[in-house]
């Protein structure tokens, strides 16, 4: 039971990764019509964003000890963090904080990424094949990382949660299930981080008129810019708040993986899975996937199930998303039209 | 452009041209087949291949190893202070390149691929005329590469890598490691944590899934099974996973109270912090602190792990803080041409470099045969490790093992690992033949 407990909850965490990052992507194939390969360096460059800042935040002086020498005989250098110098008890909780402060410094630098993305390279492309969007995000993608590497090297930079949220809650107290159920409080503050970014996309689009435009647009371009609306603009601020959402998702994820040049990639293909299974296009749909094939590829990842069929945590994702395919052609949640001709 | 216009004597004239130009390269090859061995120098330069992961996972160990083998070649050469062939004894080294030669170098990026190691180490042993390559940051890459020299006529001094195949079923005349394996850490290890853990303890192992996280699995489950300890389960992981909270869920309600991580670079880096986070460390099970082990650690390794490396035992090859004549000096001349310490990556990549050149020295020349007779069994000391032993039968290193341990409180950043004990070689040494292999004649021929 315990263990049900901990990877249902994996399972969740993972998938609020998934849907975060789906649902950027298919926002941006329902509104643009392409599909953004370049979207995964979107979350890795949100996750440098957390590194930049924490290594701003950690500038120091330094001061030459000549009474202290090195291993190899020269004298020793003094680094103290210059905000903890200048501030104080202040410094040191911006140091301390410097993930969830990084969010801060995460919007408009994705915004600022998203809206060049979009102006300067992929609205060159809405009228091609999706070969040919595929290709060229795909080129965009690894021009970022390698940019990555070649600033911040190969190795995984590590980024700390604040020590307040570093440990881990006792669960099993809280569901009334007795002693022992630990889990990060991290990977909850991820998971609730998650369900409110995507309650507010989704209650944007709703709720709110400009995106119920946005909504229309998505359904029949056209007719609304017909109507007088620059629905493109609109489409722009839809790339632009996609881009934020995988940025801050990557942030947020800094504690969880130690941000690496890499690790964008490791995220896209699973989440084209992800919209795939959800329905191109539906953004419910990527919501609904995300989270499914999170937890169902944390359960096939416990011991007992992987005794009965071993390997089975590396392929259920692709497994499900063959059933799904072969039994609802449009995903669990697609509609007609979208990608047929 | 009109075909009928190319008659009969344009496409003899022509194809007699390509045809020359074609032949060209094999006139050298045939030139070169006509000297004694591969690559024999002949002017007044002789040219080593450093073959070390430039991008990859494992990128900072080879570059950290390719700043040593620079730092080797200058002191080759009679530059700079002189390092450790100030304090190397059994060395024939004159100061003054080898044999004679001023030693050059080319690099390749092994990328931490197999594939793309070999063809880099083909390019250098072709197109450079490598005489010796050195390098690799992974056992795959090792096993690949030193394959690849035997079949060149080269002699392969591998840098970091830590597979028992390596100098067990995969090992080749041709090729020499210098690095300790995963036998030599179980049975360093397996008394220290036995010790600090108790003797009744149960390991749940997770390991990476290839040559080298098999054979540290099962050299580390033999070495603790002879101490009493149980293994509940070993549970591999595909190379690369960046979040391992599946993996890590089932070892809390195993039953086990001992997580062994087989895993290197990025993998450790995340498992470790991650198993940390899910607050392993703070747990009881069976009524005992649950523990974890990461068997091959590095200073690397460390930095990149941050605080979740306190107190966790590993063992490693070398520390530059070990108190000997060698490692000060290596440690000296290294931090005033890069302000940083040595890793133990560098070291193994520098004192392989020095190793070879002096059984070129000690052999009187470079032919393979002759560097490979003088390697074999060849004992020295004042290189970091202590008295060393070239073991002849499978030309692996036996000298003393660190068991190191992630230190609590340290004074600066290069200050991450504290040595617990020197494991003498007679307690980690084995019979040649456990792991099987054959060793094969020297090639010399390309």
């Amino acid at each position: 039971m315990d263990e049900f407990v901990l990877q249902l909850l994996n399972g969740l965490d993972k998938g609020g990764a998934y849907a975060l990052i789906a649902l950027g992507l298919t926002l941006v194939f329902g509104t643009l019509g392409v599909v953004n390969f370049a979207h995964g360096a979107l979350f890795m460059i949100g996750a440098f964003c957390a590194v930049v800042f924490s290594r701003l935040i950690q500038l120091e002086t330094v001061t030459i000890d000549p009474e202290k020498l090195t291993p190899w005989g020269s004298p020793m250098e003094i680094r103290t963090p210059l905000v903890q110098a200048w501030f104080g008890d202040f410094g040191a909780f911006l140091v301390q904080y410097s993930v969830p402060l990084s969010l801060l410094l995460a919007i408009p630098v994705m915004l600022i990424v998203g809206l060049v993305m979009e102006r300067g390279l992929i609205r060159f492309f809405y009228k091609r094949t999706h070969a040919e969007q595929i290709l060229v995000t795909f080129g965009l993608a690894i021009v970022i990382q390698e940019i990555i590497k070649a600033s911040f090297g190969a190795n995984p930079i590590p980024v700390n949660a604040p020590s307040a949220l570093s440990g881990s809650a006792d669960v099993g107290a809280w569901l009334g299930l007795g002693q022992g159920i630990f889990y990060p409080w991290w990977r909850l503050a991820y998971l609730a981080f998650a369900a409110v970014v995507v309650g507010l996309v989704i209650a944007f689009l709703q709720f709110t008129t400009y995106g119920m435009v946005v909504r229309a647009g998505m359904e029949d371009r056209q007719t609304v810019g017909f109507l007088g609306i620059d629905i493109q603009r609109r489409f722009t601020v839809v790339f632009a708040i996609a881009a934020v959402v995988a940025g801050l998702a990557g942030v947020m994820y800094t504690p969880i993986v130690s941000p690496s040049y890499s690790m964008g990639m490791d995220f896209l293909v699973l989440s084209f899975v992800v919209v795939v299974v959800g329905g191109m296009g539906s953004v419910s749909g990527a919501v609904l996937a995300g989270f499914l094939l999170g937890i169902l590829q944390s359960f096939a990842s416990m011991n007992e199930v992987k005794n009965i069929l071993p390997g089975i945590d590396q392929v259920i994702i692709y497994l499900v998303a063959v059933v799904v395919l072969l039994t609802m052609p449009r995903g669990l949640m697609g509609r007609k039209g979208v990608m047929e001709k | 452009m009109k075909f009928d216009r190319i008659n009969r004597r344009i496409f003899l004239k022509s194809s007699a041209i390509i045809g020359a130009g074609l032949a060209t390269p094999t006139i050298f090859t045939s030139g070169s087949r006509a000297q004694g061995f591969c690559n024999e120098p002949t002017g007044a330069n002789v040219v080593l291949g450093f073959n070390c992961p430039q991008t990859g996972p494992y990128a900072e160990e080879g570059k950290d190893q390719l700043k040593a083998y620079e730092l080797a070649v200058k002191h080759l050469n009679g530059e700079g202070d002189g390092g450790m062939l100030n304090t190397f004894k059994g060395s024939v080294l004159k100061g003054n390149g080898i044999l004679g030669k001023k030693v050059t170098f080319v690099t390749g990026d092994t990328q931490t691929k197999s594939d793309a190691a070999r063809a880099s180490a083909t390019r250098m042993i072709e197109r450079d005329g490598a005489i010796m390559i050195s390098g690799g940051s992974s056992s795959g890459v090792a096993v690949a590469v030193q394959s690849l020299c035997q079949d060149t006529g080269i002699i392969f001094m591998s840098g970091l890598t830590h597979s028992n195949d390596t100098t067990g079923k995969d090992k080749k005349r041709n090729g020499f490691r210098h690095f300790f394996n995963a036998y030599m850490s179980g049975e360093a290890i397996a008394p220290v944590i036995g010790e600090a853990y108790g003797k009744n303890r149960r390991a749940y192992h997770l390991t990476a899934d290839y040559t080298w996280g098999w054979t540290q699995e099962e050299s580390i489950k033999n070495a603790t099974e002879k101490l009493g300890w149980e293994t509940v389960a070993a549970v591999r992981t595909p190379l690369g996973s960046a979040d391992y909270s599946q993996y890590l869920t089932p070892v809390l309600n195993s039953g086990a109270d001992v997580l062994i991580l087989n895993h290197y670079g990025n993998d450790m880096v995340n498992s470790l912090r991650q198993a940390v986070q899910f607050g392993l460390r703070d747990k009881q099970a069976n009524g005992k602190n649950f523990e974890i082990v990461v068997p091959l650690f590095s200073e690397l390794m460390a930095q990149g792990a941050g605080d979740a490396i306190k107190g966790i035992y590993g063992t490693a090859n070398w520390d530059w803080k070990l108190d000997n004549e060698g490692t000060k000096a290596f440690t000296k001349s290294f931090g005033e041409a890069y302000g940083t310490p040595p890793s133990q990556a560098a070291q193994t990549g520098y004192v392989q470099a020095l190793l070879y050149a002096n059984a070129c020295e000690m052999a009187g020349t470079f032919n393979p045969a002759g560097v490979v007779e003088a390697l074999e069994g060849f004992e020295f000391d004042g290189l970091g490790n202590g008295p060393t032993l070239y073991r002849a039968e499978d030309h692996q290193c036996f000298k003393p093992v660190l068991v190191v341990q992630g230190k609590q409180d340290p004074a600066d950043k290069f200050d991450l690992l504290q040595v617990v004990k020197e494991v003498p070689a007679e307690q980690v040494s084995y019979d040649a033949s456990i792991f099987g292999g054959e060793l094969g004649p020297v090639n010399t021929a390309c």
